[in-house]
């Protein structure tokens, strides 16, 4: 049984996605900045993604910049603000310690060229609390980035606070929406944001896509230099077959939503059903307010590592939330930043379902579950009374 | 049987699984992650040659190749712990490690074994020159050199127990290299042609010293004299963890023959040196010993005794002493013989034991 529990990371193409890119590849390949009907058809296409995307985030289609990736969007909104208000004095910059690499390592480049950081801290149950925003806004702050879900334990951060906050003191306000898009709706206007990010291949769309949104008005300097696409926001000739299921999978996400509340519920029984069979497990981060899909648990005696290899030789795919550069399992730099305990910030598996899942799919987790961690603690166990576990070692050092 | 293969990215390890996989074996590939990958943040990589990324992706694309499950697994923290901290310290002793054989089995054969036994596997199998089997008269299982002596790396898993020997496999132990190059070739293995490594895989540049200085203020601070056998001062020095016994190459002494150095005093940052001469010793010391047989042998006997891994085993007498601890006397003197490294003895291709010269 092949079973795909890991909508996080990525997900299975849509198959209305996919024919639509197809057409866009093999008839209307057109360069969409050309004159001729070929270049036309393009710009069409491109325009009716581009709608798509927009109403998928509530704003309007000039205020959308299609990029290469999530990560992308992510670096031109805070890159490109950054620049942007410089020669105004403000160059502080906030961010949440739960962010996606994207924006963390975004910021500590800035840091690196002379901009001062503040790195906004999460409470125990993985959300940040606004009144420690409002002690660290300044009048010299630029922008504030936090993301809207968070990729690893799915909590909803209270973005509309936190903007209006940082509206009051003059700063712009970005959020990374790439783990709420087609989780849970969003409007744009409501949120009262300024930059919003989101991966085409988190909904089911290709990978290779994503899109900044910007609210109008707001100065926003290029990173990609070079021709005038995107309202010479990001340069280079469109990948228009990407952004064509771009613009489908966004449409499609609108309409699934109606499904969601299926998936929380099967969320909620892996959950319930899992704590009961296994014994020494916890929910990671607070149960009520997080996107429908995703339920990150602490196996209390596991590498987390052992345990997601285990489940793939099952056929099983389960992350453990963050890969660095080689595949290989870091500690959560998200449960370090709620204050959990060295290890339990190793043994913490996220699940993330998607619209596929099946009550039979958790009912085969649930099943297969408690022999493997069994094992793996039998093994961790072992080496522990023998003194001579080098994890242990490693831990007290 | 369920097998883990621990794949470095080179040749070896990846004729290793495809031997296993060929034998019929349910194969499962993995590579330690022993650093941090992570480019620097001044955009310089994190490694050189060696250990790097570069070399998980060989070992990706070995494994694919020959259709294998193929798992990084992270063991930054144990291998700092374990290995480096360890080099590190050994060298500001006037020590010189092998931190080769500390990763075997503080590592590979601990903390990799457990890992693979949590997976189901049966044995853990390496690219590594040695074989294993067991004897039914003994009832022990027996280490001997590889099959290619020039590449014979029995001598840096001297230290593995009985229990971790009956779980290790070295499939390329019965090959010469030149056999396992073909082998990769025939299989068309994308690591076929692969340079040997070599160095320390940390110091990829070779450069101890600068290492150990970037990891330890006291090694970056220290300086000493070089003094010749009457304790008479020839020059100064940078501090011990630049030496090795045995080293003539980079001391800055002028004399009218060659210097080597013969000791290092690490509490009085002393670096003795003196004529090739005088480096030759006829007996040594080696402490923390570990027995093939799991007990020392009764009374002294004739073996041979290698002192470092490009040494030819001496025969001589070894013999065993309380403590955990062995002598063994050469029968003709030996040069540079260095605290820190292994004394590992043999009778003929077979490993009867091994300790540390101290």
């Amino acid at each position: 049984m092949a079973l795909y529990l890991d909508h996080n990371a990525t997900t299975p193409i849509d198959a209305a996605v996919a024919d639509a890119m197809d057409g866009a590849l093999r008839e209307d390949f057109g360069n969409a900045s050309s004159v001729h009907g070929w270049g036309q058809r393009a710009k069409a296409r491109l325009d009716a993604a581009r709608a798509s995307v927009a109403a998928l985030v509530g704003g309007e289609p000039t205020e959308i910049v299609f990029t290469g990736s999530g990560t992308e969007a992510d670096v031109l909104a805070i890159r490109g603000a950054a620049e942007a208000l410089e020669a105004s004095g403000r160059r502080h910059l906030v961010v949440s310690t739960i962010e996606h690499e994207a924006v963390i390592q975004t910021a500590r480049a800035l840091a690196r060229r002379g901009w001062e950081v503040t790195w906004l801290a999460v409470d125990d149950s993985g959300v940040i609390d606004p009144a420690a925003l409002d002690a660290v806004l300044t009048d010299r702050t630029a922008l504030v980035s936090v993301m809207l879900a968070n990729n690893e334990i799915g909590t909803i951060q209270p973005i509309a606070t936190l903007a209006a906050m940082a509206h009051a003191r003059g700063a712009l306000f970005h959020t990374d929406a790439v783990q709420a898009a087609g989780k849970l709706p969003i409007d744009v206007a409501a949120l009262g944001i300024d930059l919003l990010a989101i991966s085409g291949h988190k909904f089911s769309g290709p990978k290779g896509t994503g899109a900044l949104w910007v609210r109008r008005g707001t100065r926003l300097v290029a990173q990609m230099t070079g021709g005038r696409q995107e309202r010479s926001r990001r340069a280079g000739t469109e990948n228009v077959p990407g952004l064509v299921g771009l613009g489908v999978a966004a449409a499609r996400a609108r309409t699934r939503l109606a499904d969601i509340d299926r998936v929380a519920a099967l969320r909620d029984t892996l959950e319930r059903d899992l704590l009961a069979a296994v014994p020494g497990t916890h929910v990671n981060g607070r149960r009520d307010a997080r996107v429908a899909n995703t339920s990150n648990i602490g196996f209390e005696g596991i590498e987390a590592e052992s345990l997601v290899i285990a489940f793939d030789l099952e056929g099983i795919a389960v992350s453990t939330g963050s890969a660095c550069s080689s595949g290989t399992l870091e500690p959560s730099h998200v449960l370090k930043a709620m204050g959990l305990d060295p290890h339990d910030t190793q043994n913490a598996i996220r699940f993330s379902l998607g619209f596929s899942t099946t009550a039979d799919d958790i009912a085969h987790v649930v099943a297969r579950a408690p022999a493997l961690v069994e094992r793996l603690r039998t093994v961790t166990a072992g080496a522990a009374s023998r003194g001579r576990d080098a994890a242990t070692v490693g831990r007290e050092a | 049987m369920r097998v883990v293969v621990a794949m470095s990215g080179g040749v070896d390890s990846a004729v290793a699984a495809a031997l296993m996989a060929d034998q019929g074996h349910d194969v499962i590939g993995v590579s330690m992650q022993l650093y941090d990958q992570r480019p620097r943040e001044d955009g310089s990589p994190a490694f050189g040659s060696c250990c790097s990324l570069d070399d998980l992706h060989d070992a990706r694309r070995a494994a694919a190749a020959l259709g294998l499950p193929y798992y990084v697994m992270n063991f930054e923290r144990q291998f700092d712990a374990l290995v480096v901290d360890r080099f590190v310290a050994e060298y500001t002793q006037g020590r010189t490690p092998i931190p080769c054989t500390r990763c075997n089995s503080d590592l590979k054969f601990s903390t990799l074994l457990e890992r693979a036994a949590a997976l189901e596997a049966d044995v853990l199998a390496t690219g590594h020159y040695a074989r294993v089997s067991y004897d039914e008269a003994r009832g022990q299982y027996l280490l001997r050199r590889g099959v290619d002596r020039r590449r014979d790396q029995s001598y840096f898993l001297f230290a593995l127990t009985q229990t971790q020997l009956a779980r290790a496999r070295f499939p390329v132990g019965d090959l010469e290299k030149a056999e396992v190059r073909e082998y990769a070739r025939s299989r068309n293995l994308p690591v076929a042609e692969k340079p040997e490594s070599r160095d320390i895989c940390f110091v990829p540049d070779g450069d101890y010293a600068g290492f150990i200085e970037r990891r330890d203020a006291g090694a970056r601070d220290a300086e000493g004299a070089f003094v010749d056998a009457s304790g008479r001062e020839l020059g100064r020095h940078g501090g011990v963890h630049r030496f090795t016994v045995g080293q003539r190459k980079g001391l800055g002494l002028s004399a009218p023959a060659p210097l080597y150095v013969l000791s290092l005093d690490a509490d009085g940052q002393r670096v003795v040196v003196g004529p090739k001469a005088a480096l030759e010793r006829t007996t040594l010391e080696a402490a923390e010993v570990s027995w093939m047989a799991g007990a020392a042998p009764a009374a002294p006997r004739r073996a041979l005794a290698q002192i470092r891994y490009q040494h030819a085993a001496a025969p001589g007498v070894l013999t065993p002493l309380p403590g955990g601890r062995a002598g063994f006397a050469f029968d003709a003197p030996q040069p540079a013989v260095a605290p820190g490294q292994a004394a590992v003895f043999y009778d003929g291709d077979e490993v009867i034991g091994g300790g540390w010269i101290s």
